[in-house]
């Protein structure tokens, strides 16, 4: 089926409610109102600004690399978006049916940084290129924890189709799921789902893996605390600093798109996807009674939101990280804690089989 | 190679874990509590409410057009002048430190009034202009009048997009009103030379002492 299809009207609805969204709880979080004006509690506001950014000029420096510029935010959104693709709506609807699509969506979220550094590159601006430079830096050295913590999720599911890995989270998995996976203690949930079967239920570390990724994830989105890329205090607005009207709604878009695809992958790796959280109790089959068609979109949705609503909350609680403080984290924090849990879910793994 | 080094950098670095996830979880918490208490709104109360110091929480700012807090009514802020009790006695721009308020006294051939607290007007104010851009709101010249009729209000909203509307002018004159009074009094001038005279050398006599300028001497000390 082509989810492909919802997600891009999805996508351009999420962005227009997320930024919204994004200021009112940055507003909320500083004790303000936030936009008040346009519409009722202004709701409308991204709208026009929306408008406002449609219409206006889209302005080329003079000593830019053209076709690069041109490109480059292309390059950032298409990018972005192929990543959609191979996300799963619910049981029916499984997106592109890739054996391997975490790696592919892996392989997608890292080449964002392309269409990062010809902006950078072509905006022939000292500010855009420390950003793009500094787009680089970040998001090659935390693809590795990133890689490390979907790498145990791979190892505890023994497969790379999201729908697969989706599957085996909830009541249509064809193996028999153990409580915590152990099957040593020989408690068997396979027929009350829910939560119970979710990957970060099924074997307890994950949750450990699930702070990296999101942690990675974050870094890759280039979200504050790690937004060094387009710091607006430091580098005016880093590698978008050139770019005016629709081009920088393309970044825009793109930024939010990856934020959102974060989420999905973090829900689908390690919160069960589509699943319903409820699980069966005896003759409350409440498992059973929020599963559908419509109930999946629903849970994955909103999962997904609440992650989106983390990331924000994140957002507007950290300050930014200096660089040397990025790597440290990346190299001496994060990696090596991502490498013991890959090791530590090898050793669960074994429990479970 | 475990030597007391790798020790301590061992426990530096897991310290350095414990340290960052209290912290960061503390930072989350803090700002939840923010999000979740935005759910309330303070009222437009002033400074003199009883209960303005116990409104902590919730969303601090007000939509300030629509809303605004009320001003104590001794608010320090634009300035305003009862021209008709102003004895034109020039204290106010003498006074003043940033040299906003500009007059322009004529000299009345007599009294031409009285205040509301029944001082002599003597003099004519051809222009008494405030620009309030200058303005530092120091309140001085409000102390100084002695017909208190400079006094400072609780109007605050007054931004303009030309800066030279913020010249408050208060003077009431018309420019025919002002010639006369210049005609008159230089009439007047015309008229008494003598009598000027001797008003001076009965006021000669009259002073017991006059301040002297002393002028400093360093410089001639140094030609010297
Ligand atoms: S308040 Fe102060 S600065 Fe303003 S006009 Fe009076 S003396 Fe001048
Ligand atoms: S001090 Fe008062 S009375 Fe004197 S000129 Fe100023 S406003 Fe008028």
């Amino acid at each position: 089926m082509h989810t492909f299809l919802f997600y891009l009207p999805f996508l351009l609805f999420f962005v227009l409610v997320a930024v919204y969204g994004e200021r009112k709880i940055a507003a909320f979080i500083q004790s303000r109102f936030g936009p008040m004006d346009v519409g009722p509690k202004g709701i409308f506001q991204t709208l026009a600004d929306l408008l406002k950014m449609i219409q206006k000029e889209d302005i080329v420096p003079n000593a830019a690399d053209k076709p690069i510029f041109l490109l480059g935010p292309i390059l950032f959104f298409t990018v972005i978006f192929a990543g959609f693709s191979m996300l799963p709506l619910n049981s029916n609807m499984a997106g592109a049916a890739i054996e391997s699509g975490v790696l592919l969506l892996m392989a997608v979220v890292s080449l964002d940084v392309l269409g990062i550094l010809m902006a950078g590159w072509g905006s022939n601006n000292k500010f855009s290129l420390f950003g793009a430079v500094r787009a680089i830096a970040q998001i090659v050295s935390f693809e590795i924890p990133l890689g490390l913590s979907v790498l145990c999720v791979v190892m505890i599911c023994q497969s790379m189709d999201l729908q697969e890995i989706t599957r085996q989270q909830g009541l249509y998995t064809t193996d028999p799921i153990f409580l915590f996976g152990l099957k040593g203690m020989g408690i068997e949930v396979t027929q009350m789902g829910g939560l119970l079967s979710w990957n970060v239920v099924k074997s307890p570390l994950l949750l450990f893996s699930f702070l990296i990724f999101f942690i990675a994830g974050l870094a890759e989105a280039n979200r504050a605390p790690f937004d060094l890329p387009e710091s607006e205090s430091e580098l005016v607005g880093g590698y978008h600093t050139e770019y005016s009207g629709f081009r920088w709604g393309i970044f825009m878009l793109a930024e939010y798109g990856i934020m959102l695809l974060i989420s999905f992958l973090a829900v689908i790796l390690f919160f069960g996807g589509w699943n319903t959280p409820f699980f069966n109790m005896g003759s409350f089959q409440w498992a059973h009674w929020t599963m559908g068609s419509y109930w999946e979109v629903f849970w994955l949705l909103f999962k997904t939101y609440i992650l989106v609503f983390v990331q924000m909350w994140i957002r507007w609680t950290y300050p930014r990280l200096r660089v040397d403080q990025l790597m440290t984290l990346s190299w001496k924090y994060l990696t090596p804690f991502g490498l013991l849990l890959v090791f530590l879910c090898g050793i669960w793994k074994l429990m479970m089989l | 190679m475990w030597n007391l080094e790798t020790h301590d950098a061992l426990i530096k670095y897991f310290s350095n874990i414990t340290h960052f996830v209290q912290t960061l979880s503390n930072g989350l918490k803090l700002t939840l509590k923010h999000l979740w208490e935005s759910r309330t709104e303070r009222d437009p109360m002033g400074i003199a409410d009883e209960d303005y110091f116990l409104k902590d929480k919730g969303i601090a700012t007000l939509q300030y057009p629509k809303e605004s807090l009320p001003v104590p009514d001794h608010g320090r802020y634009k300035l305003h002048n009862e021209i008709d009790d102003c004895i034109v006695c020039d204290l106010c721009v003498k006074v003043c430190p940033v040299n906003c308020i500009e007059i322009e006294p004529i000299r009345a051939t007599d009294i031409i009034g009285k205040t509301s607290d029944g001082t002599n007007k003597r003099i004519h104010a051809a222009k008494f202009d405030i620009d309030m851009s200058k303005c530092c709101f120091c309140g001085l010249c409000t102390t100084v009048c002695p017909t208190e009729c400079l006094t400072m209000t609780k109007s605050y909203d007054f931004s303009t997009f030309d800066r030279a509307d913020h010249v408050y002018e208060f003077a009431e004159m018309t420019p025919l009103q002002i010639l006369e009074a210049k005609q008159a009094f230089e009439e007047k001038q015309k008229a008494k030379p003598t009598a000027s005279a001797q008003s001076m050398k009965s006021s000669r006599d009259k002073v017991v002492f006059k301040p002297i300028m002393i002028k400093s001497k360093l410089p001639k000390k140094k030609d010297e």
